[in-house]
């Protein structure tokens, strides 16, 4: 089996040439992320071997890789939540650096973690709003600091609306009353609503049945839909070759290469990523 | 006669959302959504009980003591409730009010600084105390439970070193430490400006959580803290926030508690942590966090106070009001556990 078949096989995503990306680095400025030479070493463990990471204007960008293969290690030094140890990240071409997930979340990533990051006790609108609630106008808020309740909560319906969410009609529900998928939903509704850049999904589907996913995956397609670039992380072959446009393939700390549910067959993916095959660049 | 509106067949699923729940689950979504809720069905029924059995119970004059009772630990359970919402437990709430009142009496008294000046220094000690136990837990990560059992001994023992363990008397102070005594004459009510105090406090700490950012970052740390930490909510600053803001409202119920008792004794509110938590679980706040209000911890203060005089004016052993605490407590614990399984 061949994995390196050399014609014009990528083809284009949103305008972009990948045959051309695959012969080399791409320039920053093309790009809405990119990460060059990332290192990130925990004692004598190697989380990171010097790895790119490029993601372009509106693509959902895929990435997977066996358990240690360093797919959240390298996502965590993208997003502020580890600092790497070397390595430049480019930011709309300009380079940046994050010392925490809020330095990431300033400047317009959001990312959804597996564990959601939501308070159950709280209704959907207080987690929609949870860190940057607003408070009233005039003297209320600005002396007595009153949330503006009532204006979150119909800012959090109509987000959930804009994103095809019908499920959850009541923004005043507790988060624990819903079910996975729409938790997840609220999580991956709150990321959308904020991100100004692009928004990470971590395992987004791991915990929920097959109408759920699919309820989430055509989340993932509105949020692209929306122009905001997405990088989702998944352990799903199927659910990543059903959405991704590209797949960041990770593998031993580094990049095994960078693929196209066009190009490769999901069996071939999973070679690449577990080393039975290699895929030659250029 | 009858117009009946023909739709489209619900899908089997739109049924089975629509299905009848039983009452218990209609009981527990209700309590869900209002936990405070079933405190006050327990203290409206134990009013009416009450009355029932000693017609007295209703009476100003027996209403004038319950609240005058209930003040004091009304006011060190809505700082306990602050803490406990975080998912922590204040131990030392008793000997850190003790401390801060020994130290406000004794500066007025034989220390010669004026009242209102004591009364700030005093206030004073106890945010400090307060801030020192947030301190503890934030930057040192100590279990709350740990730290406070620590600081419990440490204000005690610094409380009677400084005091010598002696009683100061409401004659030796000046009139604004005395001040929180003053009675208020509403018809045959009589309450005392402490009673009032009280009140405020638990109308701006109310307030505070039910309206404002931070009142909402307290719910949120309490919930789960690495989910408040991942959306960016400072959590180590809420937390030393809470326990600062407990620690000053023990710091002015130091002063309340010497216009009450008409003295600054050491021997006062040995009991204060267990009443404190006690009138904030039977509040119906949970004390894994997260969830309960102040207005619950106040109706929790009033049924253990209606049921020690109610239970009085009965002429039943003070025992059994030790006894019914005890199973209101446990009876509290137990719907939080059952209210916090709700399903949609």
């Amino acid at each position: 089996m061949s994995t390196a078949q050399n014609e014009a096989r990528y083809g284009t995503v949103n305008g972009v040439d990948l045959d051309a990306v695959q012969e080399g680095v791409a320039d920053p400025s093309q790009t809405v992320l990119s990460a060059r030479k990332l290192i990130k070493t925990f004692g004598k463990v190697i989380g990171l071997d010097g790895v790119d990471l490029d993601l372009y204007p509106g693509e959902i960008l895929a990435i997977i890789g066996d358990n240690g293969a360093g797919k959240s290690t390298l996502i965590k030094a993208a997003t502020g939540a580890l600092t790497p140890d070397s390595g430049q990240l480019y930011l709309d071409g300009r380079e940046v650096s994050f010392k925490t997930p809020q330095d990431a979340r300033a400047a317009g990533i959001e990312t959804v973690y597996q564990t959601l990051a939501v308070a159950p006790a709280l209704d959907i609108a207080a987690n929609m709003f949870l860190g940057r609630e607003r408070r009233r106008s005039g003297p209320l808020g600005s002396v007595f600091r009153m949330l503006d309740k009532s204006g979150m909560k119909a800012d959090a319906g109509r987000s959930m609306a804009n994103l095809g969410i019908a499920t959850v009609q009541n923004m005043g529900q507790a988060v624990e009353t819903l079910s996975g998928g729409q938790r997840q939903a609220v999580a991956v509704a709150r990321a959308a609503t904020f991100a100004t850049k692009f928004v990470v999904l971590d395992e987004p589907t791991a915990a929920l049945g097959v109408k759920e996913t699919g309820q989430v995956l055509n989340l993932i397609q509105q949020i692209r839909e929306k122009g905001l670039p997405v990088i989702l992380i998944s352990h799903n072959m199927p659910n990543v070759f059903e959405v991704a446009d590209r797949i960041h393939i990770a593998r031993l700390g580094g990049c095994a290469g960078v693929i196209t549910p066009k190009s490769h067959t999901p069996t071939e993916a999973v070679a690449i990523m577990t080393g039975a095959t290699t895929l030659q660049k250029g | 006669m009858s117009t009946t509106t023909t739709s489209a067949p619900a899908s089997a699923a739109e049924q089975f959302a629509m299905r009848r729940q039983s009452p218990a689950q209609r009981i527990q979504h209700v309590l869900h959504a209002q936990p405070a809720l079933s405190p006050l069905a327990v203290l409206i029924i134990a009013i009416i009980v009450f009355a029932l059995i000693n017609p007295r119970f209703l009476q100003p004059q027996a209403l004038s003591i319950l609240f005058q009772q209930v003040a004091i630990i009304a006011a060190l359970a809505i700082g306990q409730t602050l803490i406990i919402l975080t998912a922590g437990i204040d131990l030392s709430v008793g000997a850190l009010t003790v401390f801060s009142m020994l130290i406000m009496a004794s500066l007025a008294s034989s220390g010669g600084v004026p009242g209102p000046l004591a009364i700030l220094i005093g206030v004073l000690v106890g945010t400090l105390g307060g801030l020192l136990n947030g301190f503890l837990v934030t930057r040192i990560n100590l279990p709350p439970f740990i730290v406070t059992l620590g600081t419990l001994s440490v204000f005690l023992a610094a409380g009677l070193l400084y005091s010598g363990g002696s009683n100061i008397q409401s004659t030796a102070l000046p009139d604004s430490v005395n001040w929180a005594g003053t009675v208020l004459q509403f018809g045959r009510f009589r309450i005392t400006t402490g009673v009032v105090i009280v009140a405020l406090m638990a109308i701006v700490v109310g307030f505070a959580l039910s309206q404002t950012k931070w009142g909402r970052h307290v719910y949120a740390v309490g919930n789960d803290i690495e989910a408040a930490r991942l959306v960016g909510i400072r959590v180590n600053r809420v937390l030393l926030s809470v326990y600062t803001v407990a620690g000053l409202l023990y710091g002015i119920t130091a002063w309340l508690q010497i216009g009450r008792a008409g003295s600054a004794s050491p021997n006062a509110l040995t009991d204060a942590n267990l009443e404190s938590i006690t009138a904030v679980v039977i509040g119906g706040t949970s004390l894994f966090g997260g969830r309960g209000a102040v207005i619950g911890t106040i109706i929790g203060a009033l049924i253990v106070y209606a049921f020690r005089l109610g239970l009085s004016l009965a002429g039943v052993d003070d025992q059994w009001r030790v006894f019914a605490t005890g199973v209101l407590v446990i009876v509290a614990v137990g719907i939080d556990q059952w209210i916090r399984k709700v399903k949609a």
